[in-house]
């Protein structure tokens, strides 16, 4: 128990901390959106890391979280918070009716299908203009808690951060549970997994709707944080990015999924000069990631400090 | 009737670039197991840069000609530089390497070229040719011929010169291949090479039709491997079946149904493809399912 609470503990020290260093409110946005980010990362490398199962689709989930508090409250009249809860079921429902026949497969067929999905979400939420606003999206009404409307970056930056925080122990406890031990097994050797009496399918299955709803909560506070949301929310560049911060940060390292994020939303903060150079760096980065460094960040760290400390 | 002929024959036109598209992947796919998704980026770099070289007053033939070699240079590149160094990864790596590849060529393009749309002058002219109450443009003939130009000369190649073998022998089984002299490595950099310039092409024939710019070449790969994918991924037939059929449905499902709806058609096919048939039509390898 102990093993699990100290990372969550550090974790929750690091976000409370990190302020101190801010010398301007706009480092509060960015820590904010880098928390928001690993959120949906962590659902994700649950899905990659320890499944090993791949999802190009993601954004898509990313997508149906943030329209849920954009048409909800808009069209509806419904809260906030209550449209954060149902975009996340409703993503879950989702994942559970397309996750069943599209987990049945493997390696590059999976990933085209995710990727499919993915296009389709943007699609319908580019096209439903009436719902959705179109390509040029909608206004997000502020998020409103027991009377107090949450604005600016400060007050986002603690719910998020708080949030990762929780999705954080919710990952590792749920990685050490009997549900985690069997994706680590499926992940080795899908046979052995079978053989030794898991239900395969099931638990990619399961995963599979955990992680759309860690993306969809973080689709949520992202629209809500931002006041706004475009179809490119749920796009191909979206998925990619989300499939980039988990294999920068390391596959199967749930913190490497908050150094995944930190990396892809800072370095183009940095970047800024190059504006236009974003794309190709994205681009660079993954390729390089992949092919010299694909343990990701975080195990190369790790490894290379215990090759240090021998 | 007039309708549908229109329909059909502008589906048969976008079919025929799906086709290539396809083809391309196929030929990757066939060498070296690997989904190539920069397949898309390589049509737009044919039409772009032959815009751009035209813009700079290169003649068109000429621009052509150089946007042909350009792209095939990329794709020579992308196997040694991105691809070759990665062997021995999980397909899923490799798909990520290719895609990083599609992204990077994409964010280079938009700033060496830039972000407008663009087109070439057609071959033949703009004015449409009437046949059975359609209306065809030149440039659509174009498109089909050139397209049937491509495969015709890609089945000569393959079935009758020796390097041709030696790429059905490197697809049926790689290491028997490597047993019998084959050097595998140099198929592969052949095929990366071959892919990109049939993308190049692909992307000049077009462009008058349907216009240029740095992005449209991510749903163009994906269309083409839906594409790959309904004829049953690794047949060179079913690459060119399948490409004219998703050109086909997709005309059809814009003009009786929604326009703004018809890139889902191929998405949908590629769901439903994979979890109804996966084999394709014209497919031999299994997918592996749990």
């Amino acid at each position: 128990m102990e093993t699990r609470l100290l990372p969550a503990i550090l974790v929750a020290a690091l976000v409370i901390i990190l302020p101190v260093f801010f010398p301007s409110g706009y480092y509060y946005r960015i820590g904010a959106l880098v928390f928001i980010f690993a959120l949906a990362v962590v659902g994700l490398n649950l899905l990659m890391g320890f499944a090993g199962q791949v999802s190009l689709g993601h954004a898509g989930f990313l997508g149906i979280g943030a329209y849920a508090v954009a048409i909800g409250p808009v069209h509806f009249g419904a809260p906030s918070w209550l449209c954060v809860f149902v975009g996340a079921i409703l993503s879950g429902a989702v994942a559970f009716v397309v996750g069943r026949p599209i987990l049945k497969l493997k390696g590059h067929y999976l990933a085209v299908a995710t990727l499919g999905f993915g296009l389709l979400v943007a699609i319908v939420l580019n096209n439903e203009a009436g719902w959705t606003g179109g390509p040029d999206g909608m206004n997000v009404p502020a998020l409103t808690l027991f009377g107090w409307r949450v604005h600016g970056s400060d007050a986002w930056y603690w719910i998020a951060g708080a949030t990762f925080v929780g999705g954080f122990l919710l990952a590792l406890n749920l990685m050490e549970s009997p549900t985690g031990r069997a994706l680590q097994a499926i992940h080795d050797s899908e046979i052995a997994a079978r053989v030794l009496g898991i239900d395969v399918a099931r638990k990619k299955l399961t995963v599979f709707i955990i992680s759309a709803m860690y993306a969809s909560v973080a689709g949520s506070f992202l629209a809500l944080f931002n006041g706004l949301v475009t179809p490119d929310v749920a796009g191909f560049l979206g998925s990619i990015e989300l499939v980039a911060m988990v294999v920068l940060g390391g596959m199967g390292s749930i913190f490497g999924s908050l150094v995944g994020a930190a990396v892809l939303v800072v370095l183009p903060q940095v970047l800024t000069v190059f504006h236009d150079y974003e794309q190709a760096m994205l681009g660079l980065i993954v390729m390089v990631f992949m092919i010299f460094l694909r343990q990701g960040i975080v195990p190369s760290v790790t490894v290379a400090l215990a090759g240090w400390r021998k | 009737m007039a309708e549908l002929l229109q329909f059909a024959f502008s589906g048969l036109t976008v079919g025929a670039i799906y086709a290539l598209v396809a083809l391309g992947f196929t030929l990757i796919y066939n060498a070296s197991d690997i989904i190539n998704f920069a397949q898309g980026e390589f049509v737009m770099l044919g039409g772009m840069t032959t815009v751009f070289m035209a813009m700079a007053g290169v003649p068109l033939p000429l621009a052509a000609l150089i946007a042909i070699v350009v792209t095939t240079g990329v794709g020579l590149a992308l196997h040694r530089f991105a691809i070759a160094p990665a062997r021995g990864a999980s397909p899923v790596a490799l798909i990520m390497i290719t895609i990083g590849a599609s992204v990077f060529l994409r964010g280079v393009a938009q700033i060496v070229f830039d972000k407008r749309f663009h087109s070439l002058p057609p071959l033949f002219g703009a004015d449409p040719i009437q046949f059975g109450g359609a209306a065809i443009l030149p440039q659509s003939l174009v498109v089909l011929a050139g397209a049937a130009v491509i495969v015709v000369l890609l089945w000569l190649f393959v079935e009758r010169t020796l390097l041709g073998k030696a790429v059905i022998a490197t697809a049926a089984n790689r290491l028997a291949a490597r047993l019998i002299g084959v050097d595998t490595r140099r198929i592969v950099d052949f095929s990366f090479a071959v892919s990109a310039a049939i993308g190049a092409i692909a992307g000049i024939l077009v462009t008058p039709i349907t216009l240029t710019s740095y992005d449209v070449g991510t749903l163009l790969a994906l269309k083409g491997f839906a594409a790959a994918m309904l004829g049953g991924i690794g047949s060179p037939l079913g690459a060119v079946v399948g490409g004219l059929l998703i050109g086909m449905i997709e005309a059809l499902c814009a003009g009786y149904l929604s326009s703004s709806y018809k890139d889902a058609a191929a998405f949908l096919i590629i769901l439903v493809v994979l979890v109804a048939m996966p084999q394709g039509l014209f497919g031999r390898v299994k997918v592996e399912r749990v």
